[in-house]
């Protein structure tokens, strides 16, 4: 059973001035996959969701989404077409409510309030922020805050989602939780790529491992392969050290 | 109007009956003149709330809308005899116009920039009409008497048909900001006050909903502007295009709670008042009492009380729930 | 005629070293606190009123008042700042933008109030007239306050790159939460920022005062000026708002010399706008 490429990135490269953020990444998503991103800080991981997502403009490279052309993309149609994403520091609406927040995300198939807020609330129902849903978006929690912003990224019915650095800051039962999240998301049928420093979590749940290291792609596979390769542990560690996993 | 409760419904009857009914109650000149200033200050801070309150562009450039308003109806009256409703009209398409040629290039500022930008551009506007001929410069423009009739929108002897018709406007503005508050487009301009990127990836296209904020709150801007020309008789730019009205506008609409629909009609209730009569009471001599009570204010409301009566008022309804 | 332009091009310079030091002033406050003073030109106001009434009650010569002014401006700045703007600095961004507005029409009126709105000017003194080369004319209170106006702004240059105060605001103005970890006292900073550019101004009103009419309004365009100097020279930037502010009193003169007259501040302002669509970092700005 051939599964369809969700997301096909070639040679994707993007400079910053004299610093190359990434260069020349290849890789590619199947349907139904979770991705990890993985790779010591600066190695150029959220600049590739940005590029991807249309937040930054490449210098080169191609991107298809199902097939789809879009490269340099404006951000609000890659949305339209199905990607969501979250921000490595979380962004919500503090302003409005958490039940407002998923709204504004289900407007983007609804164009009315009413259908758009019956899916509002089945979406909180399904991350299990329903009984928060008159809190103001200031008031959540780091934890809460993350969920409600993977909310209204499901909000706009994505068929990838990408998240960035979901899991920064949490405590192990915080951590489980959206844990347990991205596995209900994926068990509905969705794609999922993540940026993710936790190494427990990304060896939990991902099906394949992509690594990054001074913006290039150093290596891909499965978790466990990824995890003891001399290369990789060289990469976060340095020389000195070996790791048996 | 599916939000309301019954008591804000009551409420509100109550409020419009009793404005109804003002005029053939005070008929004294002064208050009648307040209170059509009132109408006029609370219709320019709904404007401007739809882009700024809603839509986080805090515009210190609404005096040119509301002058291009009064020009074009004007100019269109006087030099080619169109009826001012015409006029009305054709004011708030072309201000509309204008916005929506200065607001693209704006697209991406925000904050600080974009004030600053609004301030530039009414300003390079204000010099503009200060010296083109076309519209007499600075001399302004001295509207034909016509026939008394509500047709020509032209009133002689009495104030009181101004005073309907400016209210009806005021109703007019806050059907439309009531109807953009409570839509898609109402949440849209939300998330882009708290940030373009959150609007983004919520698939929201930014620069096509802050060009319709400004351009819807040109246009009603603009019919305020009409509605002046009409009701004064004489425009010039230093009366129509001042910075100071801009401001005014911002300040009511702060005062009275920018992002709820009612917030500047509350603002522009408490302050046009007071900025009349200490205008008049303490004003004329120069002295400058009455702006400096009037700064004063200011600074103490940003600093203790930056949501407004509105805000206040809510916190205080919050808190008897 | 090139002894014309070559004039216009001289007045513009003159107009240009006065704009400088406004504009910078300005652009240590925004680049610091991220704020932006709507006050800033009532500053200057208040250093021009009290260069005259030293003048008129004391007899003092404007120059000698430029100390006087310093620290007056110096104090009221920290004053307002740690008593109305701080208070603001953590509520929304409107709060922020209409506080310094209402600082402005509180003390335009006030001075209104106290001095009358009445135009004034203080007669001359120890420098007047002009110097005269060929055809050129330099008016000597203007070019005696653009010498004064680059001195001060090369103290202020030192100061911020010499003294240990001086480092500690730059790094403040350049990232903020770096400057924090580092033990500096942002708050003590923003505080003193304030009351330097607010000193600043002052000195530059006292030079004004020399040659310019002095009433309570006069603030109002100087700031929308200064407004479009510190985009052009971007943000935060003192170099960049110096050299700014030299290009727009040019681009004011040879603007309205080549153009319409009446038609010169529009042209300032276009200037800002378009400095913020090409290049909204400014010219040396980050």
């Amino acid at each position: 059973m051939n599964k369809a490429i969700c997301l096909d990135v070639k040679g994707m490269t993007k400079w910053f001035g004299g610093l190359a953020a990434n260069q020349d990444i290849d890789f590619f998503i199947e349907e139904g996959e979770i991705v990890s991103i993985i790779g010591p800080n600066g190695a150029g991981k959220s600049t590739l969701f940005n590029c991807i997502t249309g937040f930054y403009k490449p210098n080169s490279g191609k991107v298809s989404f199902f097939g789809r052309d879009i490269y340099r993309m404006r951000a609000d149609k890659i949305c339209k077409l199905g990607i969501a994403r979250t921000f490595q520091v979380v962004q919500v609406i503090s302003d409005m409510t958490v039940l407002e927040n998923v709204v504004t995300g289900a407007l983007l198939r609804f164009s009315t309030i009413g259908p758009a807020t019956d899916k509002a609330l089945e979406i909180l129902a399904f991350t299990g922020l329903i009984d928060k849903k008159s809190f103001l978006g200031t008031e959540l929690t780091i934890a809460d805050k993350k969920r409600l912003e993977v909310s209204m990224a499901l909000a706009t019915q994505p068929r990838l989602l990408m998240l960035d650095e979901s899991m920064a800051g949490l405590t192990p039962v915080e951590l489980r939780q959206i844990i347990d999240l991205i596995k209900k998301i994926r068990g509905q049928g969705m794609t999922l790529v993540i940026v993710e420093h936790v190494m427990e979590a990304v060896m939990e749940i991902s099906d394949r491992v992509v690594v990054l290291n001074t913006g290039k792609k150093i290596m891909e596979g499965a978790p466990k392969e990824v995890c003891s390769s001399p290369e990789v542990i060289q990469a976060y560690l340095g020389d000195k050290y070996r790791v048996v996993c | 109007m599916k939000n309301l409760s019954l008591k804000q419904i009551t409420v509100g009857l109550t409020i419009l009956v009793m404005l109804l009914i003002f005029p053939m109650v005070v008929t004294q000149i002064f208050p009648l003149q307040v209170m059509i200033l009132v109408f006029m200050y609370a219709m320019l801070g709904v404007a401007w709330n739809i882009m700024g309150g809603y839509a986080g562009m805090f515009s210190f450039g609404q005096a040119a809308f509301f002058g291009i308003g009064a020009y074009t109806s004007s100019f269109l009256l006087m030099t080619f005899h169109v009826n001012p409703w015409i006029g009305l009209i054709a004011g708030g398409v072309v201000a509309a116009l204008v916005a929506a040629a200065i607001g693209y290039p704006c697209s991406n500022l925000r904050g600080h920039y974009f004030a600053i930008a609004s301030i530039a551009f009414a300003e390079i506007v204000r010099v503009h009409f200060n010296n083109w001929t076309l519209v007499n410069a600075a001399e302004g423009i001295s509207l034909p008497m016509l026939d008394e009739s509500f047709i020509n929108f032209m009133f002689h002897n009495s104030k009181v048909p101004y005073y309907y018709i400016m209210l009806a406007f005021l109703i007019i503005a806050l059907v439309v900001c009531y109807f953009v508050a409570t839509s898609k487009m109402g949440y849209y301009f939300r998330a882009i006050k708290e940030s373009h990127d959150v609007a983004e990836v919520l698939g929201v296209n930014v620069v096509r909903y802050r060009l319709i904020a400004i351009m819807i709150s040109a246009f009603l801007s603009a019919m305020a502007g009409s509605f002046y020309a009409q009701y004064v008789l004489y425009i010039d730019p230093e009366s129509v295009m001042l910075l100071a009205i801009s401001v005014q506008i911002v300040l009511l609409s702060m005062l009275g709670g920018a992002g709820s629909v009612m917030g500047p009609v509350i603002g522009a209730a408490v302050l046009i008042p007071i900025a009349e009569v200490t205008r008049v009471c303490l004003g004329h001599k120069g002295t400058g009492v009455d702006m400096l009570i009037y700064g004063f204010l200011i600074t103490i409301i940003s600093v203790y009380q930056p949501q407004g009566v509105w805000g206040l008022l809510s916190r205080i309804g919050n808190r008897i729930k | 005629m090139p002894e014309q332009l070559l004039q216009q091009i001289v007045n513009g310079l003159l107009i240009g070293f006065m704009y400088s030091l406004i504009a910078i002033g300005l652009t240590l406050i925004w680049g610091v606190m991220n704020i932006v003073n709507f006050a800033h030109g009532e500053f200057l106001m208040i250093g021009m009123f009290t260069s005259f009434w030293l003048f008129s009650v004391y007899g003092l010569d404007p120059l000698f008042s430029i100390p006087i002014c310093f620290l007056l401006l110096f104090l009221m700045g920290m004053f307002i700042y740690r008593f109305i703007v701080s208070k603001v600095m953590k509520g929304p961004m409107l709060a922020q933008l209409v506080v310094t507005f209402g600082i402005s029409i509180f003390l335009s009126n006030l001075a209104v109030y106290l001095w009358t709105p009445d135009f004034r000017l203080i007669p001359p003194t120890i420098l007047q007239g002009t110097w005269e080369f060929g055809e050129l004319n330099l008016s000597i209170p203007k070019t005696i306050a653009s010498i004064g106006s680059i001195i001060t702004s090369v103290c202020l240059f030192l100061f911020l790159r010499k003294s240990k105060t001086g480092k500690a605001i730059l790094a403040t103005e350049m990232d903020r939460e770096a400057a924090l970890l580092m033990g500096i006292n942002t708050e003590r900073i923003n505080s003193l920022s304030f009351g330097i550019g607010a000193a600043l101004v002052g000195v530059a009103g006292a030079f004004l005062s020399t040659y310019y009419y002095i009433y309570p309004q006069v603030g109002g365009l100087f700031g929308l000026i200064a407004f479009s100097i510190v985009a052009l020279g971007g943000f935060g930037s003192i170099e960049g708002a110096f050299i700014a502010g030299v290009l727009v009193g040019l681009a004011q003169t040879l603007g309205g010399f080549f153009f319409d007259p009446a038609y010169k501040y529009a042209i300032v302002f276009m200037i800002y706008l378009i400095t913020i669509w090409i290049r909204p970092q400014g010219l040396l700005g980050w």
